[in-house]
């Protein structure tokens, strides 16, 4: 709900800037396309103070939302934060600029190592993407509202908590959750797998509260449901707002997804676009960032000045993955892999 | 004269080419070609593939229902205003319409918060020491989002049709021996047929076409024909598809008007 009145809010905002743009200096801006609530605002004015360089900020809920309108060209953007499978989508179909790690500096000194190897799953040779956050998805749940723990995805059948809970309205993350209950890898294009999948999700479908994105969280907070599905960056905020809340990673495995800036190959701000992105990599600048939307960081220098060693070694806000088994991150499935996907998640949603 | 006339029309044609005929086509065009640009016909036909019929099956019957549901209110409604005329009836019906000059979107948003588990509702209800009420996230909550929203689309209408019936043709009726039901049965209704066409032609089109309130109080559970043809466009990014099944609503639609256009002839 939040996310739709600031959506409102900020088109609007745009729509006001923009239609003044006339009077002012049109070349020296920079067109930021994030997801929604993913930065910290305050970060964006001292931008703009330290290098006068006017920041259009807009927003996106899903990497299938954002994909569309950056492939048309509808609007301009520079700098844009899709997710690791997205990335390797725009990389084949052309839509990235190839970076100069050489203007990147603090790109190339902060981000940690294991990261940019990550990296390379989708982005062979680290030549077009700088990791920005990095994360699990795992369930949330109330304490008070369960009387055992929550421990795997198989508790989002359980007849019980019938209205308690809330699936992500994303076809990818949807998926996800059932093919790991089949042990599944959840970038199978098999058939019969999926088939198996798009059956328990529809089993699941009249147990299910709704199907949300963003409002996980207020509806978690707000104790209007059980269990959630959500991002592993959201639990730190929302243990805070609520610590009747728990954020667990099922024992079947998830996913372990990256969202990394790019630049646009047809950016109207290049040069802007690359000091932006220098910027969020400073130290300081992404320990604040961090501070303010508690999504994990892969920028070490940031991560080493965290006071709070509670949070340092939080295993939330930075798990240590080789405890885990069967972790994955989404590839890019093809075309015709993401009519497929779209196709089942269509009849998922309409029985 | 008469080519100064045909100026002051210029804006509004132009206005109807630009964002009426243009896109039009363009839906047509997108909607019987594939990602090649070739000729299919298989947009249109992927309305019979079960999910697209059952979405477009379930908007028919919720989009009915708040129609023949807001008739129901309306008219009596419409016909109290009608008799008080003038001044009191206005005054009523600015109150009826005052919710319209808030965002669509805050309304129903406003519903969402009412509706929720821990919503006013029953927060109310928990007070009273009453058990809790199911009740967002269903196809009712649907359905009262669709009556809310659409229903002084239905009593402007009503209410003009209505107040522009001649009362003397009332008391002629009466005079010739007609009791109250027969009055309005012979009467009243069929000289108000225009006015329940427009009425549900305003609430069924919408109804039948909306996504926001099928997303907002349905949690995406319920999935409308709306919801499919948005996706489609946003989330898919397949406008091919999208357009396909934008053409299957607009034939329902024109269907829904040629229905109501022949009950009018043979009421008349």
């Amino acid at each position: 709900m939040k996310k739709i009145l600031s959506a409102f809010l900020i088109s609007t905002a745009i729509l006001f800037t923009t239609g003044c743009g006339a009077e002012e200096d049109d070349a020296n801006v920079v067109i930021v396309y994030n997801w929604g609530e993913y930065i910290d605002p305050e970060m964006l004015e001292q931008f703009e103070e330290e290098t006068g360089i006017r920041v259009i900020y807009d927003e996106f809920e899903t990497n299938e939302t954002m994909y569309p309108k950056v492939e048309i060209g509808a609007a301009e953007y520079d700098v844009v934060c899709p997710s690791d499978y997205m990335i390797s989508k725009m990389i084949q179909n052309d839509l990235l600029m190839e970076l100069d790690f050489e203007r990147l500096p603090n790109a190339k000194q902060n981000i940690g190592t294991q990261y940019w190897q990550q990296s390379e799953g989708f982005d062979p040779g680290n030549r077009y993407s700088v990791p920005y956050c990095w994360g699990t998805v795992g369930i949330l749940y109330n304490k008070t509202m369960v009387d055992e723990p929550i421990t795997s995805w198989a508790q989002l059948w359980d007849e019980k908590y019938r209205d308690e809970i809330l699936m992500q309205d994303s076809v990818r993350d949807a998926f996800m959750v059932a093919e790991k209950i089949y042990g599944y890898s959840m970038n199978t294009l098999d058939e019969k797998e999926l088939s198996a999948a798009k059956d328990a999700l529809i089993a699941q479908k009249p147990l299910v509260q709704a199907y949300v994105i963003d409002q996980v969280r207020d509806k978690m907070i707000g104790g209007e449901a059980a269990i959630g599905v959500i991002y592993s960056g959201e639990a730190i905020y929302t243990k805070y707002e609520n610590s009747d809340l728990e954020y667990v990673i099922p024992e079947e495995g998830t996913n372990v997804w990256i969202d990394s800036w790019v630049i646009l190959k047809n950016a109207p701000h290049k040069e802007n676009a690359e000091k932006f992105i220098d910027f969020m990599c400073r130290s300081d600048v992404a320990l604040k960032n961090f501070e303010y939307i508690t999504y994990s960081t892969p920028n070490e220098a940031a991560k080493a000045l965290i006071e709070d060693e509670e949070i340092r070694n939080s295993p939330i806000a930075f798990p240590d993955l080789t405890q885990y088994d069967n972790l994955e991150t989404y590839i890019y499935l093809g075309e015709e892999g993401d009519t497929l996907y779209n196709e089942l998640w269509k009849e998922v949603k309409s029985y | 004269m008469k080519s100064k006339k045909h100026l002051l029309a210029a804006p509004y044609a132009a206005w109807a080419v630009i964002f009426i005929v243009v896109p039009l086509c363009m839906i047509l065009y997108y909607g019987i070609t594939d990602k090649q640009g070739a000729f299919t016909a298989e947009n249109i036909l992927a309305i019979a593939s079960p999910g697209h019929a059952r979405a477009l099956w379930r908007s028919v019957l919720l989009s009915f229902v708040s129609t023949v549901i807001c008739f129901l209110l309306a008219y009596p409604l419409a016909m109290i205003l009608a008799a008080k005329k003038e001044n009191n009836g206005s005054f009523i019906i600015l109150i009826f319409i005052l919710p319209m000059w808030m965002n669509f979107l805050l309304r129903t948003l406003a519903w969402q918060t009412l509706l929720e588990k821990t919503g006013v509702i029953n927060s109310v209800l928990a007070f009273l020491g009453l058990p809790a009420m199911h009740m967002i996230n269903t196809s009712s909550a649907i359905v009262l989002g669709m009556v809310y929203n659409f229903l002084p689309f239905m009593v402007l209408p009503l209410y003009n049709a209505l107040s522009k019936i001649d009362d003397n043709v009332i008391h002629a009726a009466k005079d010739l021996g007609a009791n109250k039901i027969q009055s309005f049965l012979h009467i009243i209704l069929p000289l108000s047929v225009p006015g329940i066409i427009s009425g549900v032609t305003m609430v069924f089109v919408p109804a039948l076409t909306t996504f926001v309130i099928s997303t907002l109080l349905g949690g995406s559970k319920v999935l409308l024909i709306g919801n499919v043809i948005e996706q489609e466009f946003t989330q898919a990014s397949n406008w091919h598809l999208g357009s396909g099944l934008s053409i299957v609503l607009m034939i329902f639609i024109l269907l829904n008007m040629v229905v109501t256009a022949l009950f009018e002839k043979e009421e008349t």
